[in-house]
């Protein structure tokens, strides 16, 4: 099977020839060609030539565009600020008061420069790569984003207590989600991860959460034109399982505090599940440790398919050794091949 | 059940409700009762300190462990005693966000150290490592607590311990975020004190140093 295959029989709860391993893979790029995390992101063939040489070294099962989420804030105009270890993070939030919401547009997705650049990679990959690999887009969901945008004290208070204002911004995201979600469908990606953190029940509680972010992912969801899958990076997943494959995603990031045979069963036939080692903690790891983890999570997830083997939160930290990322693969090779034994 | 614990489940429903008006009136009525700041000041860490391990053990959101406390900073506000000497002023307590501008963590922590009668100085969020230091030296802090939400900024702690021990500060780092809950030995790494997974934790560890204790 190519990594096509091994991924859409996975997603369609079947078992393939061995679990799909999704490194996620974005500023941890310039580590591969020894470039500053901001020298990496100026350039498109920095991205695509990091992506297929990490695919080759990593028999990675995805491409992925991902810059880094504050790409979406430069689009609005705010602040990004680059470290020389981490992902890219957005700066002061961009929206100073609640009454400036009412003003704010939408960015077209054409007259932004960073957008550009991911719109620019994803073409070339899928010129290079076709269908033999997913190539997998991003987009913060309008609900999650504000965090970003206004600041998430500002954010709850918009949520729980001004809720014309929240709508009007719901809104503005969503248009903007649903154009950059299916432009870079139109590019080439063949799945969009909608990110949204804010429906896990570690962020808000389930009772707000399907008054508010189920609703807008559902909507927003409908239109985009591709497959979708929701990954809540790092947040615990359980509790809206059901809700998350209701919201019309084929896939969920679940976390590394779900317990895995609990999500497991709840989520059979219904969501394929991507997750969930601990990326934070797996620079503590030696090679036995990953064996451990990487053997205990096929065991316990991989059965039936509905899985691909990721980190929870979907992003590999820089701090993390190749020898790592090396060693899960080769296990994954090892103790990963179908029918699980 | 004793009256401490009927208002301790009574606070904790109506903060999870996110009721600003039911709680106000908690407050009064407990307070009514013999007027006395202390045991309001003890019922509010208990239930802030109840919500927060109900967010750690996963039954319930951050949203809601923020409201509360900002819910009961507002609300102990008018039932502090003028002219207060207590123990807990005296020590200087500062409160940071370190290379990041997600400043929630930090004001949950802060809001919880107010009701619970602590004066923390708010050192603001986006600090660099040179920026929480010089602050830390100059202002002479006993106490600094360090919010992080991405690795990268947990691991600069170290730094920021190391430059305070060159600068001469014996003062107390307690830390909190994301990477410091997903590794649970990552406070030790970097060389902190102790490790305030939520801010009525934060509030006890405090506690504990002005007697002299140490996280364990």
């Amino acid at each position: 099977m190519n990594s096509m295959e091994r991924v859409m029989t996975a997603i369609s709860h079947k078992e393939p020839d061995r679990v799909p391993v999704f490194h996620m893979f974005s500023h941890y790029g310039a580590k591969e060609l020894g470039l500053s995390i901001k020298e990496y992101f100026s350039k498109p063939d920095h991205v695509v030539k990091a992506q297929l040489d990490m695919r080759k070294k990593y028999s990675n099962d995805c491409l992925y565009t991902f810059f880094y989420a504050a790409v979406e804030i430069e689009a609005f105009g705010g602040e990004v600020m680059f470290t020389e270890d981490g992902p890219p993070n957005s700066g002061e939030p961009f929206i100073k008061s609640i009454g400036q919401i009412k003003n704010i547009k939408p960015p077209k997705i054409y007259d932004s420069n960073p957008l550009q650049k991911v719109l620019e990679v994803t073409r070339i990959l899928k010129k290079i790569i076709g269908d033999e690999v997913p190539i997998v887009g991003v987009v913060m969901s309008p609900f999650s984003l504000p965090v970003m945008q206004i600041g998430f004290e500002k954010y709850l208070e918009l949520i729980y207590f001004k809720k014309d204002e929240f709508k009007q911004l719901m809104k503005i995201n969503q248009e903007f989600c649903v154009s950059w979600a299916n432009a870079q469908l139109e590019a080439g990606a063949t799945a969009i991860c909608y990110f949204d953190p804010l429906a896990s029940p570690t962020i808000i509680e389930r009772a707000k959460y399907l008054e508010t972010g189920y609703k807008i992912a559902k909507k927003t969801l409908s239109q985009i034109k591709g497959a979708t899958a929701t990954h809540l990076a790092s947040g615990i997943a359980f509790p809206v399982v059901d809700d998350i494959a209701a919201t019309g995603s084929a896939v969920l990031g679940f976390s590394g505090e779900d317990n895995i045979e609990a999500i497991k069963e709840r989520a059979a036939k219904k969501i394929c599940l991507l997750g969930n080692l601990n990326g934070i903690d797996m620079i503590n790891w030696d090679k036995e440790k990953t064996r451990k983890e990487v053997k205990e999570l096929i065991q316990k997830a991989a059965r039936g398919g509905g899985f691909i083997l990721s980190d929870n939160h979907g992003e590999i930290p820089w701090q993390v050794s190749e020898d790592i990322l090396l060693e899960i693969t080769e296990t994954i090779k090892k103790h990963g091949t179908y029918p699980i034994n | 059940m004793a009256a401490i614990d009927l208002a301790v489940e009574d606070l904790k429903t109506t903060l999870l409700q996110i009721n600003r008006i039911e709680a106000a009136k908690i407050f009064k009525n407990f307070y009514e009762k013999d007027k006395n700041f202390e045991m309001l000041e003890h019922l509010t860490i208990e239930v802030l300190e109840k919500i927060g391990d109900g967010w750690e053990n996963g039954q319930l959101s951050l949203s809601q462990v923020y409201m509360s406390g900002v819910i009961c900073e507002e609300l102990i506000e008018k039932y502090i005693p003028k002219n207060i000497v207590s123990d807990k002023n005296e020590l200087k307590i500062a409160i940071g966000v370190l290379q990041d501008h997600h400043s929630l963590g930090k004001r949950i922590v802060y809001s919880v150290l107010k009701a619970g009668g602590y004066d923390p100085v708010d050192f603001g969020q986006g600090l660099t490592v040179e920026e929480i230091v010089a602050r830390t030296l100059k202002e002479e802090i006993d106490i600094l607590l360090i919010s992080t939400l991405m690795l990268p900024s947990a691991l600069k702690v170290k730094k920021v311990v190391e430059r305070l021990r060159d600068g001469g500060s014996s003062a107390k780092v307690i830390v909190g975020g994301a990477p410091f809950r997903l590794d649970s030995n990552l406070w030790e790494k970097v060389n902190a004190d102790a490790d305030g997974k939520n801010g009525a934790k934060a509030s006890k560890i405090i506690e504990s140093f002005m007697k002299g204790g140490k996280q364990s």
